[in-house]
């Protein structure tokens, strides 16, 4: 038995589809990263998984529990963080989690000693008292960690844990994340829509318009797109394609006005190619394939422009 | 329960709520009895009881009112500020998150109540210690009751401007309506049935009563006591559970 067992996962808002056959495992004591544009149903299956909507179709059994059946019994060992902020701001932060705590069933000392280790663990000691309207927004996002694995859950949920934290911060999230894994076993599902924190994910799973369109590590991910990749960019992209695939038969997605490909000698075309066409190109990137290559192999559209097409559907 | 105390410690923080659902209704009363003092006189009640005090229990009646809703806009705001998610995927069941909630806000609007009752010697309602006890009783059945109807209505909005345009149009009439304002005898026989059917016209003449234990002739022609409290509890049993039913869907 698995912490999480999703099975051909349907959902739909009316007519737009959310989340179309998402089948899914993940074992205990992994990171998880759902890695997808805005909009590609990374926050539907969030709250499903958080027990806050359910699914209009599929199963899904949170350790061995039906989420439908028995989300009571699933509640107990979810520790959440939503993206938008759940702290009361008139509160302190200590007292943020004392109610926290009296919700899963923590009361007296056992809660002050928990209180004490999760800020501790934190580095929230000397602001515990203050009022979290009073805190910055790094802080605020520490308290609502503290407060999603104050009930020590074995499994934590955590939807666009790094909006709107500066880089130094974010890294430092993942160090918490990371130890949590280490210290207790804690099973972590995040989602993000930035490629880089995906990277460190032991998983990932890539949904696109509310489809699984791939999942493995990043370092497996990454292998399936080829040796290298070589990206051209010039002022007439297309009839350029067309002579590059005329002389050395390699066929190309345009991505983002951008020529994209995959090649095993990566380094011997991007030199032959420029000597060839001096004057169209005008510049040429190669490098080892990317989470954002696995995605346009995957999709057929680059990332960002599949973002800029959804939020055109939304609006 | 901790949703409970969490309304509480929020409401001290707030001087301005406290202060508004105290003040508001005492400005009403002072202004409607002594505008309206003059001209009219409540039918029904004896000669000698002004509309200042009639007006009075209908006042503490809006006290409660009035915090029963500031309360319960407060579930509107935690949703907004996305406290309630945090609240929802607790292993807590939704009854006993409405009943968190209605506590709180009852707490608040008891305290409120009789805050407001202390004035009773000044209008020349006499209070012994079982008319004292008896109406801190009511006061609380009441307020549970109206924090009730209030859960009902905010868990299906979205937005505190929402939750105003029902309060104005719902919770306001059912007030004026209630034996609050203006007695039921001498009123038009379609406004008549209207007060009859209201619950609240029961809820304001078990609190008419109890406040004049000692003096039945003092209330004028209100409903009995004993059907007064049993539709008061039933009310109180019914909008509780409609509300533990609309957090539920």
């Amino acid at each position: 038995m698995h912490p999480i067992e999703v099975e051909n996962l349907h959902h739909a808002y009316g007519d737009r589809q959310a989340l179309v056959g998402v089948t899914l495992d993940v074992p205990q004591g992994e990171i998880f990263g759902v890695l997808g544009p805005n909009g590609g149903g990374k926050t539907t299956l969030f709250k499903i998984l958080s027990t806050l909507i359910t699914a209009n179709n599929g199963t899904v059994r949170l350790f061995g529990y039906d989420q439908t059946d028995k989300p009571h019994e699933v509640r107990k060992h979810l520790g959440v963080v939503f993206q938008h902020p759940s702290l009361d701001l008139k509160l302190t932060a200590v007292e943020n989690l004392r109610h926290h705590g009296h919700l899963y069933g923590l009361w007296g000392k056992a809660l002050n000693r928990r209180i004490q280790v999760v800020i501790d663990q934190l580095g929230l000691s000397e602001r515990g008292a203050d009022l979290v309207e009073a805190l910055s927004g790094g802080l605020r996002r520490r308290v609502e960690l503290a407060k999603a694995i104050l009930h020590q859950p074995n499994l934590l949920l955590l939807d666009e844990p790094s909006t709107g934290l500066d880089p130094g911060i974010r890294q430092q999230f993942r160090l918490h994340l990371q130890y949590l894994r280490e210290q207790d076993g804690t099973t972590i599902v995040l989602t993000t829509h930035i490629l880089d924190e995906a990277e460190w994910c032991d998983r990932v799973g890539i949904l696109d318009e509310g489809r699984l369109v791939a999942i493995g590590t990043p370092a497996a991910l990454k292998e399936q797109v080829g040796a290298d990749v070589v990206i051209i960019d010039a002022s007439n992209p297309e009839a350029l394609a067309d002579r590059i695939k005329q002389r050395f038969g390699y066929g190309f997605t345009l991505v983002d006005r951008s020529l994209r490909v995959e090649c095993a000698q990566g380094h011997e075309f991007a030199r032959d190619v420029v000597a060839a066409f001096p004057q169209e190109i005008q510049s040429v990137r190669f490098g080892k394939p990317t989470l954002e290559d696995v995605f346009v192999k995957a999709t057929g559209h680059g990332f960002s422009e599949s973002a800029i097409n959804e939020n055109r559907d939304q609006a | 329960m901790t949703l409970w105390r969490r309304e509480v410690i929020r409401f001290i923080r707030q001087r301005s709520r406290l202060i508004s659902a105290f003040a508001q209704p005492l400005v009403f009363w002072l202004l409607l009895g002594a505008g309206l003092g003059q001209s009219f006189h409540p039918s029904g009640a004896p000669e000698t009881t002004r509309y200042f005090e009639y007006l009075f229990v209908g006042i503490i009646v809006l006290v409660l009112l009035f915090t029963a809703i500031f309360a319960t806009i407060s579930i509107v705001q935690d949703r907004r500020e996305g406290f309630l998610q945090g609240v929802l995927v607790a292993p807590v069941s939704r009854g006993s998150i409405v009943l968190g909630q209605a506590l709180g806000g009852t707490t608040l609007a008891l305290l409120q109540g009789v805050l407001f009752l202390c004035l009773a010697p000044v209008v020349g309602v006499s209070l012994s210690i079982s008319s004292t006890a008896a109406t801190i009783g009511i006061i609380a059945l009441l307020a549970f009751g109206l924090t009730n109807l209030g859960l009902m209505i905010a868990w299906r909005m979205d937005s505190p401007q929402g939750f105003h345009a029902i309060m104005n149009l719902i919770l306001f009439p059912i007030w004026i309506l209630s034996g609050a304002f203006f007695p039921i005898s001498g009123v038009p026989a379609f406004f008549e049935w209207v007060m009859k059917l209201n619950p609240l016209t029961y809820g304001v003449a078990a609190l008419r009563r109890c406040l004049y234990l000692h003096d039945a002739a003092g209330v004028g022609e209100i409903p009995q006591l004993t059907l007064s409290l049993l539709i008061t509890s039933l009310f109180c049993i019914l909008t509780y559970v409609g509300a533990a039913r609309t957090a539920a869907s």
